[in-house]
C-alpha cells in the first residue's frame, strides 16, 4: 500500500468520525461544518478531473457551480409557491425532490460545460485561462439581473429538498447523503484516472502531439473531460445550495472559481483526495481564523504561496511523497 | 510497379519570405526504405509535419494508400495508418513506459472513450503492447518511468509506440539521433527487418545507417529535392556531392 493510500484510508475515516463524534457530542454546527467541506470537496474533485489529469486551467468553475445552485433553487423555488415554471408549450413544475434536482443540475451543467468547452477549448494556456473566467463572468452578471430568481439578492428557499426515506432536516443525514456522493464521485474519478480515457486524458496534458500521433484527438478528450467535470461540480452547487437553502450569483463568482481551484491546488493537483484535503483546510481555516478577522484570506493566501513555493504536490504530495501525476 | 503508399505531390510551404517547401513530390512504395537526406535546415523536419499532419502546407497534396489526405488532422492520417516517430522523443514522461505503448494500442483498436475498466487489464491491449516492448527490445523496462530511460531507451520506445499502431507506412524524423555506434547498429537491424510489414520514409543524419538501409534516397536542399535515386547514384551524384555528401576522396 503506498503512503498516498494511506492517507487517502485515514482522510475518509476521518470524514466518517468527524461527524460521528459531532452527531453524539450534539454538536449540529460542526456537522453543517463538515457538510459544507464535503461539497466543496466535491466541487474540487469536478476541476480535479479538468485541472489534474487534463491540465485545464479553468477559472470559470464557478459557472457550473452556479448552475447548479440555481437548478436546486429554480425548481425548488416553483414547488414551493406551487407555481408551475412553464406551461405552455408543455406544463413543466417545479420539485422539491433532491434526486430529480441533482439530476438536473448534472444535465444543465453538463450541457453548460459541453458548450463553453467547445468554445474554449480551441485555445490554450492563459487564453483558456481568460474565456473560462470570461463565461462565468457573463454569467453572473446574468444571474443578477435576473430579478425573476432575486437578481442580486439571491433566492431563499424555505424548506429543505426531499430525500426518499430520510430526513434531511436532520443535519447528520443531510450529511451522510452529501458524504455518500462524495464517496461515489470519488470512487469512479479513481476508476477514471486508470481507464483507458483517463490514460489518453493524461498523455494528452503532456504530449498532445503523441496522442494525435497515435489516431486519438486530444479535443475530444479534453471536451469529454471539461463536461464530466463540470457536471461533478453542478452537483456540488445543487447541494450547497440546498445546504443554505439560499442561492446568490456569489456563486457564479470569479472568487468562487477561485476558491475551488485553492482547494484543488491546497490538497493536490491530480491527487483523488486533493480537492478533499484543500476543502477541509479551507473550512478549517475559516473556521478558526475567521473568528480573529475579517480578513482571514491573508493567511490563507500565505499558507497558499507557501505551498506553491515549497510543497508543489500541495499537501498530500508533502505528506506522501511524490505521485505518478505531475507536482 | 510496386504500389505506391505515401506520395507528396508538389507540396509547398513558406514562412513569410522563406520557403521551407518547394514544390516537393516523393512517394513511397510497398516494402521499401526511402531515406530523405539534406543539411540542416533544408525543410526535413517542416516537409515529415506536413506529410503527417501537424502542419497544413501551402500548396500541393499529400496521399496515403491512394486517398487524398491533405485535409484530414494528424488524428485522422493515423488512423489511416501513418505510424510516426518524432525528432525529439514526444513521449509521454511521467507515465511508464507500458502506459506509453498501452496509448498506442487504445488509439489502434478500441475507442479511448471508456472509463470504467483499468487500460491495463485490457488483455488485448495489453498484449499489443508488451508485443511492441518485446520487439524493441524493452520488455524488461515495462514498469519503469520513462523520465528514467536513456535517450537511446526513449528512441527503442518511440518506434515501440508507432509499432502498436501497426501502420501502412512509418514516417520517421532522426531515429538514430544520439543512440551511439552500437545502438544505431541495433536499430539498423530492426529497421531492415520492418520494411518488410510496413515501407519506412526515413529522415536521417547517419550516413552508414542511411546507405545501409536505403533503397532510394532523396536529397533536399533549401526546401527542393535535388535528386531521387539508388544509394549508388546519389553516392554519384556531382550536385549531391556539392550541396551536401562532400567529396569522398
Amino acid at each position: 500500500m503506498t503512503r498516498e493510500s494511506l492517507f487517502n484510508i485515514v482522510m475518509m475515516s476521518l470524514l466518517i468520525l468527524f461527524p460521528l463524534w459531532a452527531w453524539i457530542a450534539d454538536e449540529p454546527f460542526m456537522i453543517t461544518l463538515a457538510t459544507k467541506a464535503v461539497i466543496l470537496a466535491l466541487a474540487g474533485v469536478g476541476l480535479n478531473i479538468a485541472l489534474g489529469l487534463g491540465g485545464l486551467v479553468s477559472l470559470g468553475h464557478a459557472a457550473f457551480f452556479g448552475i447548479g445552485g440555481y437548478a436546486m433553487g429554480i425548481l425548488a423555488s416553483h414547488a414551493q409557491s406551487y407555481s408551475p415554471i412553464l406551461e405552455s408549450p408543455f406544463l413543466i413544475e417545479g420539485t422539491k425532490s433532491m434526486p430529480v434536482i441533482w439530476l438536473v443540475a448534472i444535465i444543465s451543467s453538463g450541457l453548460a460545460a459541453l458548450a463553453i468547452g467547445v468554445l474554449s477549448l480551441r485555445t490554450t494556456g492563459v487564453y483558456f485561462i481568460m474565456i473560462t473566467l470570461a463565461f462565468g463572468q457573463m454569467l453572473f452578471f446574468f444571474s443578477i439581473s435576473w430579478p425573476a430568481y432575486g437578481g442580486e439578492d439571491g433566492l431563499p428557499i424555505y424548506v429543505r429538498n426531499g430525500f426518499p426515506g430520510l430526513n434531511t432536516l436532520d443535519p447528520i443525514q443531510f450529511y451522510g447523503i452529501c458524504f455518500a456522493i462524495l464517496a461515489v464521485v470519488l470512487f469512479f474519478c479513481a476508476r477514471l484516472a486508470k481507464s483507458p480515457f483517463g490514460l489518453a486524458l493524461n498523455a494528452a496534458r503532456q504530449t498532445a502531439e503523441r496522442v494525435e500521433t497515435v489516431g486519438i484527438s486530444p479535443y475530444r478528450l479534453r471536451l469529454a473531460a471539461f463536461t464530466i467535470s463540470g457536471m461533478i461540480t453542478g452537483l456540488a452547487g445543487a447541494l450547497f445550495a440546498d445546504l443554505n437553502r439560499f442561492v446568490s450569483p456569489t456563486m457564479f463568482s470569479w472568487q468562487t472559481s477561485g476558491e475551488i481551484m485553492v482547494f484543488v491546488i491546497l490538497g493536490g493537483v491530480a491527487r483523488l483526495f486533493g480537492p478533499v484535503v484543500g476543502a477541509a483546510l479551507f473550512i478549517l481555516l475559516e473556521h478558526l481564523l475567521g473568528g480573529l478577522s475579517d480578513y482571514w484570506h491573508i493567511y490563507l493566501g500565505l499558507l497558499l504561496l507557501l505551498i506553491v513555493l515549497f510543497a508543489r504536490g500541495g499537501v498530500i504530495g508533502t505528506f506522501a511523497g511524490k505521485g505518478a501525476n505531475h507536482d | 510497379m510496386t504500389k505506391v503508399i505515401l506520395e507528396t505531390r508538389g507540396i509547398s510551404k513558406s514562412f513569410g519570405a522563406l520557403q521551407a517547401s518547394k514544390d516537393v513530390s516523393i512517394d513511397l512504395r510497398a516494402g521499401e526504405i526511402h531515406a530523405l537526406i539534406g543539411p540542416n535546415g533544408a525543410g526535413k523536419s517542416t516537409l515529415i509535419k506536413q506529410i503527417a499532419g501537424s502542419l497544413a502546407p501551402d500548396a500541393g497534396q499529400v496521399f496515403l494508400n491512394g486517398q487524398d489526405v491533405t485535409a484530414l488532422k494528424t488524428a485522422a492520417r493515423a488512423k489511416r495508418g501513418l505510424g510516426r516517430t518524432f525528432q525529439i522523443s514526444a513521449l509521454a514522461m511521467e507515465d511508464t513506459v507500458l502506459q506509453n505503448v498501452t496509448l498506442g494500442a487504445l488509439g489502434a483498436g478500441a475507442s479511448p472513450f471508456q472509463f470504467w475498466r483499468a487500460a491495463l487489464d485490457d488483455q488485448a491491449m495489453r498484449a499489443v503492447a508488451e508485443d511492441a516492448l518485446q520487439r524493441v527490445g524493452l520488455q524488461d523496462h515495462a514498469s519503469a518511468m520513462t523520465a528514467e530511460l536513456s535517450h537511446g531507451q526513449r528512441r527503442q520506445l518511440e518506434v515501440a509506440v508507432a509499432l502498436t499502431l501497426k501502420p501502412r507506412a512509418f514516417v520517421m524524423d532522426e531515429p538514430m539521433a544520439g543512440l551511439g555506434t552500437e545502438g544505431s547498429k541495433r536499430l539498423t537491424v530492426f529497421l531492415d527487418g520492418l520494411r518488410a510489414e510496413a515501407p519506412i520514409l526515413l529522415v536521417e543524419h547517419d550516413m552508414d545507417a542511411v546507405f545501409a538501409l536505403a533503397d532510394r534516397i532523396s536529397v533536399l536542399v533549401y526546401g527542393e529535392v535535388i535528386a531521387t535515386g539508388t544509394v549508388h547514384e546519389i553516392r554519384t551524384n556531382p550536385d549531391v556531392r556539392a550541396a551536401y555528401l562532400g567529396d569522398e576522396e
